[in-house]
């Protein structure tokens, strides 16, 4: 089960034969995820990796019954393969693309509002169910079949936390990277609600970031409405007010979106906040009382 | 990426949008020319000049001067030119060393005829995180720090929400002009004001404007008298022309260098150096610092394709800042293999020598970790090697403490 994809996702990839789409296409097809095809608007009638290749999300998933796909457009045409994939019919569109104008985005994500449709994304590094379906670009060996969910703005970090938990002797249910953008998709808080409604999951962990009010959503919407234990981290605690730090979206903006603000916030809401990002799976493993 | 004022105020008048009008200059002569078009134009001897940094708050520092003659405005012009300006906003705010200014403009007095009759607005077009769409924020409370007045008179401010894909209707544009207090033709000219300003925030791919003051002179004309515009760095690739207007002298020199060898870093001002892969835990890296007893020297991403040339160039950037006590590199391998970063910290070792001179600690996890703590263990350089975050965190401490 888990949640967003699974063993029985139909997975197309758009931008299928680029440099990047066809290396992590490559790379999750090893792990096993059901890649059915992909797109390159030009190129339909090919095979690549094995995989037919379609001229456009329409025909894929025409013939492949695709309800899922990944994004390795580059930004220019990034926001147009979002919405071809929503009018599609794909049910959840996982994009990749860091680099993507905000005023696209903005028109983009009111597009998606008339389709029946999940966007993760953009700049992310994808979902991964382990086990099942890795849809994205994280290392697929530090992943553990487990019961912890784990949402995040970051790449590497996402990893870090992956690992920890993995260490303390405990695994993932569904690993969600939602993206280091102004505007994305999925925000935490729904992928909190998607965890909390998932009965293969037992903890979440969250892990934000300087800038915007995501966390502070999500944690009053945890403290209204929460049934398991969320571990808390937000990282920029030493970040300087006003720069932007990697992330377009990870910059302070006033009193409100500063780690402190938000980690003051998350407490209050019940979530255990760990101010080390060292301590986010021990942490984890002491509320769940399991012992590595 | 952010606009001189002069540059803000061309782009918005290619739009439509009404400006105080000016010159920009960068010596004492074309200060005076200009002057003297002023004179010219307007009839009148009253000019302002404004240095041209990256930083609010020109006025507070001595930036901004009024000049009622030549005399004035040589006294002032001459300052200003080549002073450093310091700002609450510049490095270090009023304590701090202040920015060089390059450039004055030397512009008209968008208040005349009449001082008095003139009323100061305030208006900023921003997209809205929360709401994902494009919002006017204006107030009738102009020339002030729009924090403050949202803090003690939030009725004042006023917030309108932009449809994405119908853009601004013409009874926002009217709400607008009606909530500012405005009739008649100044009603008429602020709908207008409005209107174009909203179509050049869109057509620049912008990420802010902010006009403030904007001002109703008492013949009822609209004028934006400063303007503080911002655009989205994401978006320059269909805008040349505007990506052209880059001024690298106003950003950090170590910054811009390492922004053309691919590395996204961002000056500190603490005493240990970073090197790390991906933004989110490159912050977390830095909040490890100060949890062990240091302060971050910088925010440094090395990105995807950490290979030894760029961990060569990262070293070196780093080491650049006397502060720098220690560093810490700190790679979750993904894509990126350890063992080629391992490598790389060896190499660069090699080529810089004596160079280094501050302890470096090692972190290396993820995909070929195991390989690359024992090219860091065989190497033979005084370096710690750790696998966990905690162990970083710890051996950063030590570090420190010794």
């Amino acid at each position: 089960m888990a949640v967003l994809v699974n063993k029985d996702s139909k997975i197309i990839v758009q931008g299928f034969t680029g440099k990047e789409g066809s290396f992590h296409a490559g790379q999750m097809i090893e792990y096993g995820t059901n890649i059915v095809g992909g797109v390159t608007p030009g190129k339909g009638g090919q095979n690549h990796l094995d995989k037919p290749v379609f001229n456009s999300v329409a025909e894929a998933v025409a013939k492949t019954g695709a309800d899922t796909s990944i994004i390795f457009v580059p930004p220019r045409f990034a926001g147009d393969a979002v919405m071809e994939a929503a009018d599609a019919g794909i049910k959840v569109i996982i994009c990749i693309t860091e680099g993507i104008p905000v005023q696209d985005m903005v028109k983009v994500k009111a597009y998606l509002e008339n389709y029946d449709c999940r966007l993760v994304g953009p700049n992310c590094p994808g979902v991964m169910t382990p086990g099942e379906a890795k849809v994205g670009i994280m290392p697929g060996f530090i992943h553990k079949k487990g019961r912890i969910g784990i949402v995040s703005r970051s790449g590497t970090l996402t990893y870090e936390a992956v690992d920890q938990v993995t260490k303390a002797g405990m695994g993932q249910s569904t690993c969600i990277g939602i993206g280091g953008d102004p505007i994305v998709g999925t925000t935490t808080r729904d992928a909190v609600q998607l965890f909390m409604e998932d009965p293969e999951t037992d903890g979440i962990i969250m892990i934000g970031e300087i800038g915007g009010s995501m966390e502070a959503d999500a944690a009053h919407w945890i403290k209204e409405h929460g049934t398991k234990p969320v571990v808390g981290f937000i990282a920029g605690q030493t970040a300087p007010k006003g720069r932007t730090m990697g992330h377009a979206g990870a910059i302070i903006g006033g009193a409100e979106d500063t780690a402190e603000a938000k980690m003051k916030i998350m407490a209050e809401c019940g979530i255990h906040v760990v101010n080390s990002p060292a301590e986010i799976g021990k942490t984890m493993a002491e509320v769940l009382g399991v012992i590595a | 990426m952010n606009l001189h004022e002069y540059q803000g105020k061309a782009l918005l008048k290619s739009f439509g949008v009404a400006i105080q009008e000016g010159h920009v200059v960068e010596n004492l002569e074309d200060a005076v020319e200009a002057y003297k078009k002023i004179q010219e134009k307007t009839g009148s001897n009253i000019a302002v000049i404004k240095a041209q940094i990256h930083a609010g708050g020109r006025g507070k520092g001595g930036g901004v001067k009024i000049a009622k003659n030549m005399d004035d405005l040589k006294e002032h012009a001459g300052n200003i030119i080549g002073m450093m300006l310091k700002t609450p906003q510049t490095p270090g705010g009023l304590e701090g060393p202040g920015k060089l200014v390059r450039k004055v403009l030397i512009a008209e007095d968008s208040y005349a005829p009449d001082f008095d009759a003139c009323s100061e607005m305030y208006i900023s077009i921003m997209m809205d995180r929360g709401r994902k769409q494009n919002v006017i924020i204006y107030s009738t409370e102009g020339g002030m720090d729009i924090e403050k007045v949202a803090e003690e008179t939030p009725h004042l401010v006023h917030k309108e929400y932009i449809h994405p894909h119908l853009g601004l209707q013409g009874f926002q544009a009217r709400k607008v002009a009606f909530n500012l207090g405005l009739s008649g033709a100044a009603f008429k000219g602020m709908t207008k004001f409005i209107s174009n300003l909203y179509k050049a925030f869109v057509q620049s791919d912008a990420s802010l404007f902010e006009i403030n003051p904007c001002i109703v002179t008492g013949d009822d004309r609209i004028i934006a008298v400063d303007c503080k515009v911002s655009l989205d760095d994401n978006a320059l690739f269909r805008h040349k022309d505007l990506a052209e207007l880059r001024d690298t002298d106003e950003e950090d020199p170590t910054e811009v260098e390492a922004k053309s060898f691919g590395l996204n870093y961002v000056n500190l001002d603490g005493n240990v150096g970073c090197m790390v892969n991906g933004a989110g835990l490159a912050m977390a890296t830095m909040d490890i610092i100060k949890l062990s007893g240091g302060d971050p020297a910088n925010f440094l991403d090395v990105g995807g394709t950490a290979d030894a040339e760029r961990v060569e160039k990262a070293f070196r950037i780093i080491l650049r800042d006397p502060k720098v006590k220690a560093i810490l590199i700190n790679i979750f391998g993904g894509i990126v293999r350890c063992d080629r970063v391992a490598n790389g910290v060896v190499e660069a070792y090699k080529n810089l020598g004596d160079a280094i001179n501050v302890p470096i600690i090692v972190r290396l996890q993820g995909t070929n970790a195991d390989i690359a703590k024992k090219i860091i263990d065989e190497s033979g350089l005084k370096v710690h090697s750790a696998i966990l975050l905690k162990e970083a965190a710890d051996l950063v401490k030590q570090v420190l403490e010794s």
